[in-house]
């Protein structure tokens, strides 16, 4: 299998040069890391060479890593179902650099971009409707980035005067704790209530 | 009146409406009473399942698969936990394996059955999904006996499943077998052979296999092509691989192709849980339903009482959970409805970096623009059913 993956990797790797930047098989998966430009001919290419057959979409999605200068990968799956393989296809991006859309290529990828511009912020050209997808109308900022708080920013309420649901920023009755069991002998970043009078 | 007063009108369908399956708001814009364009607007359930992941330890963030596609959910734990034994290089034991095919066929009847009878709904026939959820009931029992929960069972696990299966349920689900076969040939001559169901299903919501594989198709609207595409089988998970069952396939693409097809699935399955339940009572079926890997298994209750290492395990487990090594997998299964697939960045430590859930829903409905134009309104509801929507898994 692995011996298989890696002639592909080869061919595909010697048939598109330049324009694939890094690949890798792991756990038994080809991983691609494509140049963000040549997104749409890599794919094309997928598509198209009968060695390739990736004819299946399976999906697109996004990561965050903010440590790095680019800090989006745009993640997409394909599937050969002739030659029964999967493939994983990755560019890198930042927040103002958009990806090309592969949406003529494929038209499922439609949502799945809006998702990831909904999710992510990360940016697609040439999607005819990059609209929000799975958050509220109206909604502000983008929430699977690392730095989005997950109890986000507003709560909605029904509220009786007024007859409508209101948005409001978000009240806790208790601080979100997110405790660091990985180094429990350093102990957590908040201060617990009561503890600053100690050092005052 | 000149011609520039006719103008297409637009009409809002849902998010409360019975047909729409959970809360869809569908947009369409009509001709007279042809489908123009549908404007899906999902999102109404989104519960931020991803971005929950990522704060919890792997074991934690179980229980969130069974709220995905709510109608099968131990099979959407099952992608979960294969992409985590991926990236453990995890063995399951035999006995688990099996435990796991025999409820993820359950989960299977258990969507499907809701699916054919509630699409007979949406076609106008209303007492079909009582006798699907008469069925439904029975197999909710056999969760509830297995997990102690109907619905949200968390019931398997990396490294295996939670809980070994009593020999009485054994029993009782090979007894639940037969009659139920009765109940779907029953289902097969009122529903599937219904003038009616006829009429308002076949050339209904017709796709071509090229379509399929573009618009990211899987499950039974790719076999509704005559693709005898099966994760099952060409991708075997699990024990799969010796389990003896045939893949139903349809010639041309319609509703009611689909239907039939979800029929058949269900026969297949009974079939498969048959294979199960003789394997698990075989002598080479006994044995551990966990990994014996310490470091991802907690121990059991006893040796928790004796033993100092069992009840620092226990301890480290249950705060702390188990490390994954860094690295990205991506796992699917044949869920009810499609290839439900999970793709998981690990960094090494104990939560996820990132769960991306690729849900088949989310790319069925996704056609329904095309899917629908040409139709007349009446059968929006037709082809939304037979795509089998769940919004739990569309939205996430």
């Amino acid at each position: 299998m692995s011996a298989e993956l890696q002639a592909l990797s080869d061919h595909i790797a010697s048939s598109l040069g330049e324009a694939i930047e890094d690949r890798a098989i792991a756990y038994g998966e080809l991983t691609i890391v494509s140049r963000l430009d040549e997104i749409k001919r890599v794919v094309t290419f997928l598509r198209d060479d009968p060695q390739c057959r990736f004819v299946c979409f399976i999906d697109i999605c996004g990561a965050d890593y903010p440590a790095r200068e680019r800090r989006f990968d745009v993640v997409y799956h394909f599937l050969a179902p002739h030659h029964n393989r999967r493939i994983r296809v990755k560019v890198e991006t930042d927040e103002v650099t958009p990806v090309p859309s592969i949406i003529d290529l494929f038209p499922a990828a439609n949502w799945y971009e809006r998702e990831t511009y909904d999710l992510y912020g990360v940016l697609f050209s040439g999607h005819p409707d990059l609209r929000r997808l799975l958050t509220d109308y109206g909604f502000e900022g983008h929430p699977l980035r690392k730095d989005f708080p997950l109890t986000g920013y507003v709560e909605v309420r029904y509220d009786d005067g007024q007859g409508r649901v209101v948005y409001e920023p978000v009240k806790l009755s208790q601080e979100f704790r997110n405790f660091d069991f990985l180094s429990p002998w350093e102990g957590t970043d908040y201060v617990l209530p009561g503890d600053e009078k100690a050092k005052a | 009146m000149g011609e520039h007063n006719i103008r297409n009108f637009t009409i809002n369908f849902g998010p409360q409406h019975p047909a729409a399956h959970g809360v869809l708001r569908l947009v369409l814009e009509l001709d007279g009473e042809v489908v123009e364009r549908v404007d899906p607007h999902i999102g109404l359930l989104h519960r931020g399942t991803e971005k929950l992941i990522e704060y919890k330890t792997y074991v934690q963030a179980n229980p969130y698969f069974d709220r995905l596609d709510y109608v099968a959910p131990m099979n959407q734990e099952h992608a979960y936990c294969l992409a985590i034994e991926k990236l453990l290089g995890i063995e399951v034991p035999r006995r688990a394996q099996l435990i796991r095919v025999l409820f993820a066929e359950i989960g299977r009847l258990l969507s499907h059955l809701l699916n054919v009878t509630t699409q007979a709904m949406d076609v106008g026939a209303l007492t079909p999904p009582l006798w699907g959820f008469e069925e439904r009931e029975k197999l909710m029992i056999f969760y509830e006996r297995v997990s102690g929960s109907r619905l949200h069972a968390n019931y398997f696990r990396p490294g295996g499943v939670n809980m070994d299966i009593q020999p009485e349920l054994i029993d009782d689900i090979e007894a639940f077998c037969d009659p139920f076969l009765k109940v779907l040939d029953d289902l097969d001559t009122l529903v599937m052979g219904s003038r009616i169901f006829k009429q308002r299903n076949v050339d209904i919501g017709t796709i071509t296999l090229d379509d399929c594989w573009k618009w990211g198709f899987s499950g039974p609207l790719v076999r509704s092509c005559g693709v005898a595409w099966d994760l099952r089988k060409s991708q075997p998970y699990e024990c799969y691989e010796e389990m003896e069952f045939d893949i139903p396939v349809g010639l041309n693409g319609d509703n009611y192709d689909r239907q039939v097809i979800r029929m058949e699935e269900m026969r297949q399955s009974v079939r498969i849980m048959r294979q199960c339940l003789n394997k698990l009572r075989a002598p080479d079926g006994q044995g551990p339903v966990m990994t014996n890997d310490g470091k991802i298994a907690p121990p059991s209750r006893k040796d928790m009482k004796r033993s100092m290492e069992a009840l620092i395990h226990h301890f480290k487990l249950f705060t702390e959970g188990f490390h994954v090594p860094a690295g990205e997998v991506y796992a699917a299964v044949e869920a009810p409805k499609g290839e439900f697939g999970v793709y998981l960045v690990s960094d090494g430590t104990n939560k996820a970096y990132r769960c991306h859930i690729r849900a088949p829903g989310f790319a069925h409905l996704q056609g329904m623009d095309f899917m629908c134009r040409g139709h007349m309104l009446a059968d929006v509801a037709g082809v939304l059913g037979s795509l089998d929507i769940v919004f739990g898994e569309v939205d996430r």
